[in-house]
């Protein structure tokens, strides 16, 4: 039941109002309810197939719910797509890196397509940040895993949009990087940002508010 | 810069790094379009009129090639996701890829098929109302096969299916562009012909981003 039906002022809140997932037969989550405010951090848990995936991606709006709603700022997100998108952050698996493309192509390709303005001074002083400061000018298919990982990473620290959603974003870092990385979702979530992320690794994410949200029936 | 020029860019940058796949469509091309003198005979009376056609269905078997790639790629690293995602049109995305798929393999074979056309016998006139033809039906194929390769994106075996989908929908740019060169060797003028080919470009490029946006969503759901 939702019994949260006052409107929230704060214009960073997510909502998820009894979302239910379904996978060919198989359903995957119901009922599942959630509120996530400004700066709090939530970590989406749960098996092997239980859906956290998709529950990114539904949230996202990647894939349409089989029943609820997905509210952002109090209204259904559905319905104020481009707002919405435009307070999204999205990585998924698939980082969305060309190998063709060295990585500072890469990085404003993203920008430029996420309708976010960047200059090329400003993409290369985060990859260097990311510590790719070498690797600028080389295709990103001579670059490992962990390099890729971090090339797509790197428009985490230049975007300021509120809500981060990260599938595995750990996934094949180095101990530092991952550091790098916690430190970076801190500051989000300092500066009132709100971030959802999977991880099957233990990281410590320096932050006030953190939850965790079970997928498949563990409570 | 906005969403298209940025799109438009960076595809064009990936054809120019792959530059291999693009040479390989319009060695196909010629490849095919000289099989015929080889096989037929070097007869002009025998070739005059069949090249405008063979020349056709070269063009629309070398455009199904390149087809799948359209959004292949982007699914597989994951920037289609993010071209879902962003806050731009999604048709809008749809027709800066189709534009640069166009680009890269459309005019090409638009640059080539006057050569190809001479191995029969065409000449003078024909030959640019072959070219000027090929020009304006390629971007029809490279619209109407967007939306069989957003149809069938992530199928096993898509690009037979994409060939079934989309060969039967291209019929009518094969008969009026074929048709516009036969028309110009009788004397009639390829005007009609040409007419209805732009109209039938302005209708594919005013629907099918449309259509293309909707299947990628189904596709990716």
């Amino acid at each position: 039941m939702s019994q949260q039906h006052v409107t929230t002022t704060a214009d960073t809140t997510l909502e998820l109002r009894g979302l239910a997932c379904v996978r060919g037969e198989r359903r995957l989550f119901a009922g599942l309810q959630a509120t996530v405010v400004g700066g709090e951090l939530m970590r989406v848990r749960g098996d092997n197939g239980a859906g956290k995936t998709s529950l990114l991606r539904l949230i996202a709006g990647l894939a349409e719910p089989a029943l609820g709603q997905v509210l952002w700022a109090g209204e259904d997100s559905r319905r104020v797509r481009e707002p919405f998108q435009r307070a999204l952050v999205y990585l998924g698996h698939a980082s969305g890196i060309k190998d063709e493309l060295d990585p500072v192509e890469n990085l404003l390709a993203a920008s430029a397509l996420a309708d976010e303005g960047l200059s090329r001074e400003a993409a290369c002083d985060a990859l260097r940040a990311m510590g790719l400061g070498e690797r600028l000018a080389l295709e990103c298919k001579v670059l490992s895993a962990g390099q890729r990982r971090r090339v797509a990473l790197a428009r985490l620290l230049l975007t300021r949009r509120r809500l981060w959603l990260l599938d595995e974003p750990f996934n094949a870092l180095d101990p530092q990087a991952v550091q790098h990385l916690a430190g970076a979702i801190g500051r989000h979530l300092a500066a009132g940002g709100i971030c959802l992320y999977t991880t099957h690794q233990a990281v410590d994410i320096p932050a006030d508010k953190a939850r965790d949200l079970f997928l498949g029936g563990r409570a | 810069m906005s969403m298209f020029q940025a799109l438009l860019r960076r595809d064009l940058l990936l054809v120019y790094r792959r530059r291999a796949d693009a040479i390989t469509v319009l060695v196909f091309f010629s490849i095919v379009v000289s099989l015929f003198p080889l096989g037929v005979g070097a007869d002009p009376t025998l070739l005059r009129p069949i090249g405008a056609g063979v020349v056709w269905v070269a063009a629309l078997l070398s455009s199904l090639l390149s087809l799948q790639r359209l959004f292949a790629a982007d699914h597989a690293d994951g920037t289609l996701e993010q071209i879902l995602l962003s806050p731009q049109p999604l048709p809008l995305a749809v027709l800066a890829k189709v534009l640069a798929h166009w680009i890269a393999t459309g005019i090409p074979l638009a640059l080539v098929a006057p050569l190809l056309g001479m191995q029969f016998g065409l000449t003078g006139d024909a030959l640019l109302v072959l070219t000027g033809g090929v020009l304006l039906g390629t971007p029809i194929l490279s619209l109407v096969g967007a939306v069989g390769a957003a149809l069938t994106l992530g199928l096993r075996g898509g690009n037979l299916l994409v060939a079934l989908l989309i060969l039967p929908l291209n019929i009518p740019v094969l008969i009026l562009g074929a048709g516009a060169v036969d028309a110009t060797q009788s004397g009639l003028g390829a005007e009609a012909h040409l007419s209805l080919l732009a109209a039938l470009l302005i209708a594919t490029l005013l629907g099918t981003p449309f259509a293309v946006a909707a299947a990628l969503r189904i596709s990716l759901d």
